[in-house]
């Protein structure tokens, strides 16, 4: 007992909450931006793990690493902007769609990064993210570390909370995005273009999601292999039910899941005779608890998953 | 044709337009004065809402130009018509419930790349108009929670707020009660006087004889007529309307038999949100009860009552059993009701009555397909099934379609034959006709009336509920108002005036009760 | 421009689709083998090769579409109800893990066609149980289950390790950790001498025309098929929407569960947290590229079956990648989205 509140106490506890919740919180933002603009997009862990060996790749080709970062997010527009199309304008069923687009994003990074890379023994690996101590407060007892010792991504994703939820509350830009959400034909009506707007968000979103696997391979771990994003994706899906899909929200819930994640690693090095499988089963676990709690009370953007089609008689 | 008080605001000119081989509006040409209510008037799927559609710009049609202020309207950009002062109030209304009533005033309003808005300003704006307009409204309110009228209020605010100079209404009181629709047609005129012009869509002759200043007439798809409207009378404007003599059936004086169904203080849903609230009626073999109300008020928990889809929180709902002991109707689910003699025709065909995409024997035989009938040891009885349908086809002169085709290509009108075809060949005691004509023609009206009328002098106890005032009173031996989930006593329909029973509709029971029979009712 | 409803869908075009969809993935599939250098002609050659260039390659090539044909039949039956089962991966692994689990202790008791008819029905059960779970969420308390089916695959292959590295752990074996071998009598015996084709295959097909039979022609089909299409309507005539639902979660659970039941019993003998490459993803495809059609499902799993074993193929003999089977197939599938798409619209100008 008294190891648990040593750990819960420990600073590279909360330190690893804020790394671990990072992917998390780009994903919940780009999944939760979709869906407020009214488009389910499950092709969030095949656009991650496209984001992770697309940033990764160009850093190992030469380039730095923001130039890596952006080039992730470039292959996150692509893909969404190839979902966007299928569902939007084609309004083909968003649930397939986006199935398929996770298993051609997915298929086609590891058969590039196949292609590309040697590999031997060990995969080959990258200089990542270091973390930016900021002068001054990265001295500070507890804090010091955990908010002050982050990588650069990290802080660029707490900044997106707050450009998302001032995005989607105080601008012409966010209402159209809500409203497309909740109504499509009352966008249309007012002389705006929903179909527009939906493909936008997605493209954006999945922006996002791509950078949220490039964290895992250019600050997290600093090479690629298949399978690593191992269904943090599905669970940025559930956490955007959890979050009421406000941004403010999604933070929290990542940051929580981030939490139980960080713990339970160190939990399995002080609780004895455990299988360490269980420990892992927790985060999907958890995601599905969370969903059951939330899912009575939820208000689903009204025209979710509904496509768009105009005059259709 | 320009007359001598003003200028031409808009000119729809030769518009066309196709559905494959529909011709939804044929060489359409009108011109709008500036500071007049033009009525446009036809019967369902004459044109009327497509026509509007193509000036707002959700269609672009084939042929033809509309023309506002002189300047030609490019077509199919409903921002192109709002920037040239055209605002729309849709039939069904373009809100999303969950935003507040200034996000859906303000939308599209701002130039989608600035950076913050300015909410402060907008609400300004926005209680100006409102006050200006008498439309009053509560800009943090969520939509989701007004009622119906007020939603209508935003709506139309939504077009003042875009600065529109001619405003189009689509059906403006299919959802009102008589006094709101009053009062709607008074705020019309007062932004008649004031520079605005108006063109309001209805099928309602009542209503465009006393609102508007022009009348219109489309018929399938062509302008068959334009009449000032102190020029022309009800009788010729129906005549128009409709073309040819279709009257509707008559119905002849019958004594009705014993009570089929009754219901005794039925309320359903929790106590603080009844839709149905302490209701008690009673319909007897041989007779039609109507219950017209606006919609809205409850029907749709009466529907399912009726069909088993809900269950009564409080009351008995009973049907007449073969013995001495009346069964309890509200324990039952539709397949039981069903077997028990109960038909149900639904308010919605295409969201209740039938599953478009599967053949029409199928949608024939799904609600008895349990039956031995129709199926054996689990499988269906395909050959049973079909050549039912072929029987039904036959019978009630389904047009459009054999037994294998798939349902959704019927007409509206042949697909509630069907319905009603698959309700009267089981042979029902009971049956209730859910809003049965909405929605179709006057040719697919008779036919329904008919065949409602056939089955009353068979002995079949009929409830029927209705938005049409003029059908419930033609069809109905006595009269109920649905108010706000409660029902006023029943009165004979020979004793219900238009004006009593809009004054029942509107929830002035006490009134309308002294205008009939001198005895004060309880109120709504 | 804009996209008009057909009145009727001509069948010609449902069935060019796939074959138009596969046609377009194939192309794409040899701008990438172009990118590694090969001719994609050559390329392909070998995929035809390794997939049907001798006998051996063929029966290699039905073993491995003979569990795409059951985990594309629980798709098909899913979702066609709108039923999203994602989970068809973690409905195969419990119905292996179990199979393994009995196979090697209780049933051996029994002779050996009722063992194996046990085995099927507890590997059946199982996997139809995985699957009521998010089902019965969805039911009560409106989780997708989208989410739930997906996460449980997780879980399942978590759970399986930890199995074969504790309790099922096969103590025989070095190494790598596998559970406990099914008895040898129980094994399903071959449908060509010295290759690894099975009466499984036979099986898949059986069960293929048993669906094809329930869906078309049983009240629970016009009534499943009904509540997919229009739950309002569907409930309105009477059908009961929480208990076709749960039916169909069964049907479809089991199927995948009964997949993995016979990948066991047919090809390895015991579990291995390796056993299935997907057979629940590729499912999805299958059922897709077979517009959800029992009949289709047969055909569609022989031509994925046919993809994977000859990119194997191709990779040995040309150094592509074998992912690029994975990328053909999801190609195929997306592809096969917009095929369907043109089956029921026609663009209008």
């Amino acid at each position: 007992m008294g190891e648990t509140i040593d750990i819960l106490m420990s600073a590279s506890l909360w330190a690893a909450v804020l790394r671990i919740a990072t992917p998390l919180i780009f994903g919940v933002l780009g999944a939760l931006l979709c869906e407020r603009a009214g488009v389910l997009n499950l092709g969030i862990e095949g656009i991650m793990t496209m984001g992770a060996m697309v940033g990764w790749l160009t850093v190992f080709l030469g380039a730095d690493l923001w130039t890596g970062l952006f080039m992730a997010a470039m292959s996150g527009l692509v893909m969404g902007l190839l979902h966007a199309m299928l569902t939007v304008p084609l309004g083909l069923s968003q649930h397939v769609s986006g199935l398929g687009i996770t298993l051609f994003a997915a298929s086609l990074s590891y058969y590039l990064y196949r292609l590309l890379v040697e590999v031997g023994d060990l995969p080959p690996t990258i200089e990542p993210f270091q973390a930016l101590n900021i002068p001054g407060l990265s001295d500070l007892p507890f804090f010091g570390p955990v908010l002050f010792s982050q990588s650069a991504p990290t802080y660029l994703a707490l900044l997106c909370v707050l450009i998302m939820a001032y995005v989607l509350t105080r601008t012409p830009l966010g209402l159209a995005i809500r409203m497309t959400g909740e109504n499509p034909e009352a966008v249309d009506a007012q002389g705006l273009d929903p179909i527009a707007i939906r493909i936008g968000a997605v493209m954006a979103g999945s922006a996002l999601m791509a950078m949220g696997g490039a964290f895992l391979t250019m600050a997290a771990f600093n090479s690629f292999f298949p399978e690593m994003v191992q269904g943090r994706g599905w669970i940025c899906i559930a956490l955007v039910v959890f979050a009421s899909w406000r941004p403010g929200k999604a933070l929290l819930g990542a940051l929580l899941f981030a939490f139980f994640a960080a713990f339970q690693l160190r939990l399995q090095t002080v609780v004895e005779g455990m299988p360490y499988q269980l420990f892992l089963m927790a985060p999907y676990i958890l995601s599905i608890v969370a969903l059951i709690l939330v899912a009575r009370r939820a208000q689903v953007p009204a025209a979710l998953m509904t496509p768009y089609r105009r005059g259709e008689r | 044709m320009t007359s001598e008080t003003g200028k031409h605001v808009l000119e729809l000119d030769g518009i066309t337009i196709r559905f494959g081989s529909l011709v939804a509006n044929d060489d359409v040409t009108i011109a709008l004065e500036e500071g007049e209510v033009m009525a446009l008037l036809g019967e369902n799927g004459a044109g009327k809402t497509t026509l509007m559609n193509i000036l707002f710009g959700h269609y672009t049609a084939d042929e033809g130009e509309v023309r506002v202020f002189g300047k030609a309207l490019p077509p199919g950009r409903p921002r192109a018509a709002i920037e040239a002062g055209v605002g729309m109030v849709h039939q069904h209304f373009t809100l999303a419930h969950n935003l507040s009533v200034l996000d859906n005033v303000m939308l599209g309003s701002e130039p989608l790349a600035r950076l913050a808005s300015r909410r402060s300003e907008a609400r300004g704006k926005l209680l100006a108009l409102s006050e200006q307009f008498g439309l009053p409204v509560d800009p943090k309110a969520r939509v989701g929670d007004l009622s119906v009228g007020e939603r209508q209020r935003v709506e139309i605010l939504k077009a003042l707020y875009r600065d529109a100079r001619i405003l189009i209404l689509d059906e403006p009181t299919a959802v009102l009660a008589k006094p709101e629709a009053e009062q709607l047609f008074k705020t019309l005129r007062g932004m008649a006087a004031n520079g605005l012009s108006i063109i309001f869509i209805s099928h309602k002759l009542g209503e465009v004889m006393a609102g508007s200043d022009r009348v219109t007439v489309l018929r399938g798809g062509k302008v068959v007529a334009e009449r000032a409207t102190s020029d022309t009378n009800p009788a010729e404007l129906a005549a128009l309307m409709v073309g040819r003599q279709v009257t509707r059936p008559k119905r002849d004086a019958q004594a009705a038999g014993a009570p089929v169904v009754s219901a005794f203080n039925i309320s359903v849903g929790p106590s603080d949100e009844r839709a149905l609230d302490d209701v008690s009626f009673e319909v007897r073999s041989g007779e039609v009860l109507g219950i017209v109300g606006v919609s809205g008020n409850g029907q749709a928990a009466l529907g399912a009552l009726l069909s088993g889809l809900k269950r009564p929180s409080a009351g008995q709902l009973t049907l007449a059993g073969d013995g001495p002991e009346p069964i309890d109707m509200a324990a039952l689910a539709p397949r039981d009701l069903v077997k028990a003699g109960i038909g149900r025709v639904p308010e919605d065909r295409h969201a209740e009555g039938a599953v478009g995409e599967l053949p029409v024997w199928e949608n024939a035989i799904l609600e008895q397909v349990t039956t031995d009938q129709f199926s054996a040891r689990g499988f269906v009885r395909a050959r049973a099934g079909q050549s039912h349908a072929s029987e039904l086809i036959e019978r009630f002169d389904i047009r459009g379609a054999g037994p294998g085709t798939r349902t959704r290509l019927l007409s509206g009108g042949n697909m509630q034959k069907l319905i009603l075809a698959r309700v009267l060949a089981a042979g029902p005691r009971f049956i209730l006709a859910n809003q049965p004509t909405r929605g179709l023609d006057e040719g697919a009206i008779a036919a329904v009336h008919e065949h409602l009328l056939a089955a009353r002098r068979d002995g079949k106890a009929i409830l029927l509920i209705s938005e049409e005032l003029e059908e419930a009173l033609a069809l109905s031996d006595r009269v109920q108002a649905i108010v706000k989930g409660r029902l006023s006593d029943p009165i004979p329909a020979e004793e219900a005036t238009p004006e009593t029973i809009g004054l029942m509709m509107a929830g002035h029971w006490e009134v309308a009760a002294q205008s009939t029979s001198g005895e004060p009712t309880h109120a709504a | 421009m804009r996209l008009e409803r057909r009145s009727n869908t001509p069948l010609m075009l449902v069935l060019t689709a796939p074959l138009l969809a596969v046609l377009a993935a194939l192309v794409l599939g040899s701008g990438l083998i172009a990118l590694a250098d090969v001719n994609p002609f050559t390329a392909y050659g070998h995929l035809v090769d390794g997939a049907f260039g001798s006998r051996l390659a063929i029966t290699e090539t039905l073993t491995r579409a003979t569990p795409l044909i059951l985990t594309g039949l629980a798709a098909a039956v899913a979702f066609r109800a709108k039923l999203w089962n994602i989970g068809g991966e973690g409905q195969f692994y419990v119905g292996a893990l179990m199979t393994a689990w009995l196979g090697h202790s209780i049933v051996t008791f029994l002779p050996a066609p009722l063992a194996i008819a046990v085995l099927i029905a507890a590997g059946m059960f199982v996997g139809a149980l995985l699957l009521a779970g998010p089902a019965y969420l969805r039911l009560r308390f409106g989780v997708d289950e989208v989410v739930t089916t997906l996460l449980l695959n997780f879980v399942v292959l978590l759970f399986i390790g930890l199995m074969i590295e504790g309790p099922l752990r096969d103590p025989l074996a070095f190494g790598w950790p596998q559970s406990v071998p099914v008895d040898r009598d129980l094994r399903l015996p071959d449908l060509v001498e010295r290759s690894r084709l099975h009466v499984g295959l036979l099986i898949a097909i059986a069960a293929a025309g048993i669906v094809w039979l329930v869906l078309a022609r049983t009240v629970f089909g016009i009534e499943s098929k009904a509540a997919g299409l229009n739950p309002s309507a569907a409930a309105f005539a009477g059908v009961s929407l929480p208990k076709t639902l749960m039916m169909t979660a069964f049907l479809s659970g089991g199927l995948a569960g009964l997949a993995g039941t016979i990948e066991v019993l047919g090809v390895t003998g015991n579990v291995t947290t390796t056993l299935s490459p997907g057979f629940g993803y590729s499912g999805i495809v299958v059922a897709m590229l077979a517009a959800l059609h029992p009949a289709g499902v047969v055909v569609a799993a022989i031509f994925v079956a046919t993809i994977f074993v000859g990119a194997d193929a191709m990779a040995r003999a040309t150094g592509v990648p074998s992912f690029i089977a994975d990328v053909i197939m999801s190609v195929s599938l997306l592809c096969m989205l917009v095929a369907l798409l043109f089956t029921s619209y026609r663009i209008r100008r």
